[in-house]
């Protein structure tokens, strides 16, 4: 395979007179212009819907694992404070979602986890109440499992039954969990952290494992001791 | 009048039937592989990269005598991102749902390789109302191409159409055809049949000559 | 988030291979995958400017962070990868005129090749540190090469048998690929 045609441009710029560099700087500064015109007020005329959009997603997803719970609370939070989350997130701060139910009490907290599945990132949001300082409930947030057998994750009874009361204690230094959260195999569960994985869908099922887990670990730590500070609803 | 409008039409059918995208140029292969798992995500994207093959090439033509030679592929690709730029936040503010289906393959609209083949080809030679006849015409031969592919996978991949389930729970689906191998198997079948189907249509006008001369 | 780099290029290479599972860089994988000895300078000078794609990626979306410019990502995007293909262009013309003429329209091309751009969008969605990102271009690049290469080779071979006139072209290549895909599969929950 011999191609003899060079690449457009050094074509072109051997064969006709070079465009003077004005009259290019003046079409440039125009294309651009026009350009950027259009992206910006792409971006500012959906910027309100699309941010509607994903409250309404973050909304079904958390009232999903937490079902009494009636409002949510965005929230950041660090070794030295909780606050409502405000823009862009500081640095070592973890973001979640604190639910409240109808009398502004604290029902639970959620938070999005993320691990690789067989496709790509798996992102779940789970619930987790401290009267017993375990995991109620998991979500998908969004995967590209193979349909059948890794999003039987959302279906598979055994498995959902996994997350009612996982165990995600922390450990007596409040560093960490007091046993990481893990997927083991099918039938082979023994403990109250440990996941039933589907049979035959080992690797999505470690995929959730493993996104919990990674969150709780980064999370719990942080917000358990300061819960007090964010009971009612400010 | 009529000529011109016969000639609009000719512009509009080439990208469907002639110099379809898909079955005869073989262009935009990766958004038809991997968006294709259901008729829906197909005829979204579809859809889309309709919408900027028309306003890139409306605006290319527009500006066609005054974009110099020396950078004028850069500035198509730049026009196209814009385009591209714009739908990726109007599928956003339509639906999340959607977004998520389609994943990178909507920003990956700027490198398809149909748009700015077009707009060299067409675009940059021609007045804006053939430019975007010719680019609807692409499109709705784009569209096309995925959707046959995206009609297939689904009802056998998934048993549905749409998202309607069509043969009920017991129905077992040909999972591979919606993983990465039966895209690739798809398309190839299509391709055979086309083949097939145009021997097929040579051998039967050379039997009519033969009894002609016969 | 929390991969390795080693993790990351595994996974890049088979499991996740960007030709045959993540369905980027299809346009040259069908067009240039003819002959061995076009098809693997092909992947590696792909390689080469998804390796300089990626390093511009993770400073221009430091960049546009910091100023919340996040909109003008695909375009700054975009014109850096033109930009890195013609340089590498520039450096084949002069060092491997051989070369650069047997790649023809196909180096200008890479401009358009989907794993490219992909590189940078994925790594960007991912949120991957510098290292992390450099890992998964070149793992893909790695990958994009030896699709580019399995591919070529049983073409060339194929060349020599009796394929029925309808199969031929496009529609054989596709089916090949197709198998391959189906075997790479295999390789499914490597690299964690």
């Amino acid at each position: 395979m011999s191609i003899d045609a060079l690449p457009p441009e050094a074509t072109a710029a051997q064969a006709a007179s070079s465009t003077p560099t004005g009259a290019m700087i003046r079409t440039l500064g125009l294309v651009s212009a026009i350009c950027g015109l259009i992206i910006v007020s792409s971006y500012q005329g959906t910027l309100s819907a699309v941010q509607a959009n994903k409250q309404i997603a973050v909304e079904r997803a958390v009232f999903k694992v937490l079902p009494e719970a009636k409002s949510i609370v965005e929230y950041q939070v660090t070794p030295s404070g909780v606050s409502v989350i405000t823009g862009e997130l500081p640095a070592g701060a973890v973001k979640f979602f604190g639910a409240y139910d109808d009398a502004g009490k604290l029902n639970g907290i959620a938070a999005e986890g993320g691990a690789k599945g067989y496709g790509d990132t798996v992102r779940v949001l789970f619930g987790y109440k401290l009267d017993c300082q375990c995991v109620v409930g998991f979500g998908v947030v969004s995967m590209r499992e193979t349909p059948g057998i890794g999003d039987k994750i959302l279906t598979d009874k055994d498995f959902l039954a996994n997350f009612v009361a996982l165990d995600a204690q922390l450990n007596k230094e409040l560093s960490g969990l007091a046993n990481e959260v893990k997927t083991v195999k099918h039938g082979t569960k023994t403990k109250a952290w440990e996941i039933d994985a589907i049979a035959g869908a080992t690797i999505t099922s470690r995929a959730v494992g493993r996104a919990i887990n990674q969150s709780a670990q980064a999370l719990l730590p942080l917000v358990v001791p300061q819960l007090d500070k964010i009971r009612t609803k400010s | 009048m009529s000529l011109e409008n016969s000639r609009n039409w000719d512009e509009f059918m080439e990208g469907i039937w002639k110099q379809n995208p898909t079955f005869v140029m073989i262009l935009g292969m990766c958004p038809t592989l991997a968006v294709t798992v259901s008729a829906m995500n197909a005829i979204s994207m579809g859809l889309a990269t309709t919408f900027v093959l028309v306003f890139s090439c409306l605006l290319i033509s527009l500006m066609r005598n005054v974009v110099p030679k020396e950078v004028r592929i850069a500035i198509y690709i730049v026009i196209i991102a814009t385009f591209v730029t714009a739908v990726d936040y109007a599928i956003q503010a339509i639906s999340l749902a959607l977004y998520d289906a389609l994943g990178a393959f909507i920003q990956l609209i700027v490198v398809n390789c149909i748009i700015l083949g077009r707009a060299e080809a067409h675009a940059a030679k021609n007045p804006p109302l053939p430019a975007a006849i010719n680019a609807l015409g692409m499109g709705a031969g784009f569209t096309i191409g995925l959707l046959s592919l995206g009609v297939v996978r689904e009802i056998l991949g998934a048993g549905s159409l749409f998202g309607i389930s069509l043969f009920g729970a017991s129905f077992q689906p040909w999972v591979i055809m919606v993983l990465p191998p039966g895209g690739f198997f798809v398309l190839g079948s299509w391709l055979l049949l086309f083949a097939w189907w145009a021997k097929r249509k040579e051998r039967l006008a050379a039997a009519v000559e033969v009894n002609q001369h016969a | 988030m929390h991969e390795s780099v080693g993790q990351i290029i595994i996974s890049a290479l088979l499991a996740n291979n960007f030709v045959l599972a993540m369905f980027l860089g299809l346009c040259p994988f069908l067009g240039v995958s003819g002959r061995l000895d076009t098809a693997f300078p092909m992947g590696v000078a792909t390689t080469f400017v998804m390796l300089v794609a990626s390093l511009c990626a993770y400073g221009l979306n430091l960049l546009l962070s910091a100023f919340h410019l996040e909109f003008l990502r695909l375009i700054s995007y975009i014109v850096i990868i033109a930009s890195a293909v013609q340089l590498v262009e520039m450096v084949l013309k002069k060092y491997s005129p051989g070369l650069f003429r047997a790649l023809g329209i196909y180096l200008p091309l890479i401009t358009t090749n989907c794993a490219v751009l992909g590189v940078a969008l994925f790594q960007t969605a991912r949120e991957y540190t510098l290292a992390q990102s450099l890992a998964f271009s070149f793992g893909g690049g790695a990958g994009f090469t030896l699709a580019l290469v399995l591919m070529a080779s049983v073409r060339e071979r194929l060349q020599l048998s009796d394929v029925p006139g309808v199969a031929q072209g496009t529609a054989l290549s596709l089916m090949l690929a197709g198998i391959l895909s189906l075997g790479f599969m295999g390789f499914a929950g490597l690299g964690g």
